[in-house]
C-alpha cells in the first residue's frame, strides 16, 4: 500500500459532523503532548513518536515514501 | 475617518416613569441593543411578546468589529425578518487563499452543498447588521427601545428583578419577570450581580484597518503566513460593503498599541502589503486583545444571559456575533413558553445547557486556530510551518491548516430535549440537528424549508403522492394543532396535494428525502428553532406527544 497523503484522521466510535473536526482534534492532541516541554524535550518527544508510529506503520516501502517526502525541500 | 457609511442618531425619548408615569413593571426587559438584544427582542416581538429594550447609548456598533456573517445566522435573520437585506449588502465570498512566506499553499472553494438559500459565509461591516436590526425592531411593534438609558442598578428578587436605569432627565426603577442581559463583553449587569466569567486571555494583539479602495481585488479572503511585508506574523484581508477592506495584521505582545494605531505606522504596512501606489483612504485603526471566556451558567435565576455577555470567544472564525444570535433564537420561544404558562421555568435551564453546549465548541475552535495561527512554542511554530510547508502539495496537510474556520452551528446531540432514535436513519439529521435546507413548493410561502420553518414546533410528515393521505391520518395531523403546546403539521410530499386542505409542501429537488432519508411514513418534529426534536419512521400521534412533552420539560 503506498503512503496515504488524503485526509486520514478519525476516531473509532466518534461520530464527526464537521469534516475539519478529525484533523483539529489530531493537531490540538499533538500541540498538547508538547505543553511545557522544553526544546531538548520536544525534540526527544518527537523521536519517540516517530519510532512509535514507525513501528506501528511497520511497511518499510511506506516509511520510505514519506522519510523521502519528509527531507524534500527542507 | 469613516467616509462611506454615516452613524445613524436614534432619538432618546424621556421615559414616562420619571414622571409618574409608565407600568414600571414589564415581562420582559432586555439590557442592551447591540446584535444579541436587537435579534431577542424582535424575534420576542414576532411571538405577540412586549418588551422594554434599553440601550445606554443612541447609534450602532461604531469602527470595525464584526464583519463575516455565517449561513446559520442569517438563517436565522430570516426568520425574524433581516436576512434579506443583510444578503443584498453583504458581500458573498466563496474563495479563500492561503500564504506561506511568498508563495500561495492552496486555495479552497467554500461552494456551499447546492440547494440552499443562504451562502456559507458573507462580510458586511457590523454597523449595518445593527441598523437593519434597528429598522425592524422599530417595524414590528411591541418593542419600546430607549436608547441613552443606562443600566446603573440591578436587584434580583425570587421572582423578577428590578433595575435602576440612568438617563439624561435623571434616574427611574423599572421591574421585570424576566431579565435577559446582552450588555456585551464587559456586561456591567455581571459584574452587579457579582457573577464570574471564566477563560483565558491572548497573549498577542491584533491592528485592524479598514481601507478603502477601488481595487481591482478578487473578492476573496486572503490569509497570509509569514509574509515578506509582515515577517513572523499574520495577515487577513477581507472585503467588505463600500469598497471598504478590512486587513487584520497580527503585531505579537510586545507592540505598543497607541504607536501602532498612527497613521504614519499604519499607512506604511498597508503600502507594503498591497506591493505598488494604488490609491486607498484609511477608514478606521484600532488595536484588539481578545480572549476566550463564558459564564459557568447562562441562566441565573430570573437573569438570562446572551451574547457576548455570557461568552467570548477570539474572531478567527467569526463566532462572536453569529453565536450570540444563535442564543436568541434558542432563547426566545422557550422564554415565551414559559411566560404563556405551557412550560415551567427548566425549560429555561436547557437554554443555558445547549448554548454552553455551543460556546464550549465556538471556543474550542476558534482557540484551535488561534494556536494554530500564532503558535506558542518553538516546536508548535515547527509543526505549524511544517503543515504550510507540506499543503502545497498534500491534501492531509491542507485539512490541517487552520487560519479560522467557518462558523457552524452546534449539533445539540447531548441535549435532554431531545427524544433518542428508536429507529435507523442516515446522514446527518439526528435529533439535536440544527435542519439543513432544501428548495420547495408550496402554495403562498416561501420556496425554501427553512422559510416554511420555525417559530413554532411543526412535523414533517412525508409521503410520495401527498393526495393520497389516508383521511384518518389527515384529522390525527390535524388535531395536534390543538395540544396545549400546538405543533403544525405539514405533510412533505414528491407531488400533490394532502386532503382537507392540510399544508403540504413538495420536496422539488428531491433534497428534503435525500438529507433527511425520508420515506413513506417518515415523520420529523421539528422545534420552533429549526432544530431537530425526535424522528421516526410512522408517525404516531402519542409518540409525537411524548416528545414535544420532552422538548418543552413538561
Ligand atoms: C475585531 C473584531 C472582529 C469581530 N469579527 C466578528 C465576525 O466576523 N463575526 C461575528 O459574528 N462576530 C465578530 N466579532 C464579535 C462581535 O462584534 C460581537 O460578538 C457582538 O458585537 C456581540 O454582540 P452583543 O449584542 O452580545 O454585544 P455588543 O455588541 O457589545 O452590544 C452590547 C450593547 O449593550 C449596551 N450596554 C452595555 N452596558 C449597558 C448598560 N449598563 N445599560 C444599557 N446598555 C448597555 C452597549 O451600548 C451595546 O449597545 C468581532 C469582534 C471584534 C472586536
Amino acid at each position: 500500500m503506498p503512503l496515504n497523503t488524503q485526509p486520514n484522521f478519525s476516531e473509532p466510535g466518534k461520530r464527526y459532523f464537521r469534516a475539519f473536526s478529525p484533523g483539529d482534534d489530531f493537531y490540538e492532541m499533538l500541540i498538547d503532548t508538547h505543553r511545557d516541554l522544553s526544546d531538548e524535550q520536544s525534540a526527544m518527544v518527537n523521536a519517540r513518536l516517530i519510532l512509535l508510529l514507525a513501528n506501528h506503520i511497520g511497511d518499510i516501502s511506506v516509511l520510505r515514501e514519506a522519510m523521502q517526502i519528509a527531507r524534500e525541500g527542507v | 475617518m469613516l467616509s462611506t457609511y454615516k452613524y445613524p442618531k436614534y432619538e432618546y425619548r424621556r421615559p414616562p416613569e420619571l414622571d409618574g408615569a409608565g407600568q414600571g413593571h414589564h415581562p420582559v426587559i432586555i439590557v442592551g441593543a447591540g446584535p444579541v438584544g436587537l435579534a431577542t427582542a424582535i424575534d420576542l416581538a414576532q411571538h405577540g411578546q412586549r418588551v422594554v429594550l434599553l440601550d445606554n447609548d443612541d447609534t450602532v456598533s461604531i469602527g470595525s468589529r464584526g464583519v463575516c456573517y455565517a449561513k446559520r445566522a442569517l438563517e436565522v435573520l430570516d426568520r425574524i425578518g433581516c436576512g434579506e437585506e443583510m444578503v443584498a449588502k453583504g458581500v458573498s465570498w466563496n474563495v479563500g487563499r492561503t500564504f506561506f512566506r511568498e508563495q500561495e499553499v492552496f486555495n479552497f472553494n467554500l461552494c456551499p452543498e447546492p440547494d440552499h438559500h443562504r451562502p456559507g459565509m458573507i462580510n458586511l461591516q457590523q454597523y449595518y447588521l445593527e441598523e437593519y436590526l434597528v429598522k425592524r425592531a422599530e417595524a414590528v411593534g411591541g418593542i419600546d427601545l430607549r436608547w441613552k438609558n443606562n443600566v446603573v442598578g440591578v436587584t434580583q428578587q425570587a421572582d423578577g428583578v428590578e433595575l435602576r436605569v440612568e438617563t439624561p432627565d435623571g434616574a427611574y426603577s423599572l421591574n421585570a419577570d424576566w431579565l435577559v442581559v446582552a450588555d456585551g463583553a464587559r456586561s456591567p449587569i455581571r459584574s452587579m450581580l457579582d457573577l464570574d466569567i471564566e477563560g483565558k486571555i491572548f497573549m498577542d494583539r491584533f491592528l485592524i484597518a479598514d481601507v478603502v479602495m477601488d481595487a481591482d481585488f478578487p473578492t476573496e479572503r486572503w490569509f497570509w503566513f509569514d509574509p515578506p511585508f509582515h515577517p513572523n506574523q499574520s495577515v487577513l484581508l477581507h472585503r467588505q460593503a463600500d469598497n471598504v477592506f478590512r486587513i487584520d495584521f497580527q503585531l505579537g505582545w510586545e507592540a505598543d498599541p497607541e504607536e501602532e494605531k498612527k497613521p504614519e505606522n499604519v499607512i506604511p504596512r498597508i503600502k507594503a502589503m498591497l506591493g505598488d501606489d494604488r490609491p486607498f483612504e484609511l477608514e478606521w485603526v484600532s488595536v484588539y486583545t481578545f480572549q476566550c471566556r463564558r459564564m459557568k451558567d447562562f441562566r441565573h435565576g430570573r437573569a438570562l444571559f446572551v451574547g457576548d455577555a455570557a461568552h467570548q470567544v477570539s474572531p478567527f472564525g467569526a463566532r462572536g456575533a453569529n453565536s450570540g444570535i444563535q442564543d436568541a433564537d434558542n432563547l426566545v420561544w422557550k422564554l415565551k413558553l414559559v411566560i404563556d404558562g405551557q412550560a415551567p421555568e427548566q425549560l429555561l435551564d436547557s437554554y443555558s445547557a445547549e448554548r454552553v453546549f455551543a460556546a464550549d465548541e465556538n471556543i474550542m475552535n476558534s482557540t484551535r486556530s488561534t494556536d494554530f495561527i500564532t503558535p506558542k512554542s518553538p516546536v508548535s511554530k515547527t509543526f505549524r510551518n511544517a503543515v504550510l510547508g507540506l499543503a502545497e502539495h498534500y491534501a492531509f496537510a491542507r485539512a490541517l491548516v487552520n487560519s479560522g474556520r467557518l462558523s457552524v452551528p452546534s449539533f445539540l446531540t447531548e441535549s435532554i430535549l431531545n427524544t433518542p432514535d428508536t429507529d435507523t436513519f442516515a446522514g446527518d439529521m439526528v435529533p439535536g440537528a440544527p435542519m439543513d435546507d432544501a428548495p420547495i413548493e408550496s402554495a403562498g410561502s416561501a420556496p425554501w424549508l427553512l422559510g416554511t420553518l420555525g417559530n413554532r414546533f411543526q412535523l414533517l410528515h412525508f409521503v410520495e403522492d401527498a393526495a393520497t393521505l389516508d383521511l384518518g391520518t389527515v384529522h390525527a395531523l390535524k388535531a395536534l394543532a390543538h395540544e396545549r403546546v400546538a405543533v403544525e403539521a405539514i405533510v412533505v410530499a414528491a407531488r400533490g396535494q394532502a386532503p382537507e386542505a392540510l399544508r403540504t409542501v413538495i420536496d422539488k429537488a428531491g433534497r428534503i428525502r435525500e438529507r433527511y432519508d425520508m420515506r413513506a411514513g417518515t415523520t420529523y418534529l421539528a422545534r420552533p428553532d429549526q432544530h431537530v426534536a425526535a424522528r421516526w419512521r410512522a408517525f404516531d400521534a402519542d409518540a409525537v406527544r411524548a416528545a414535544v412533552a420532552r422538548a418543552t420539560c413538561n
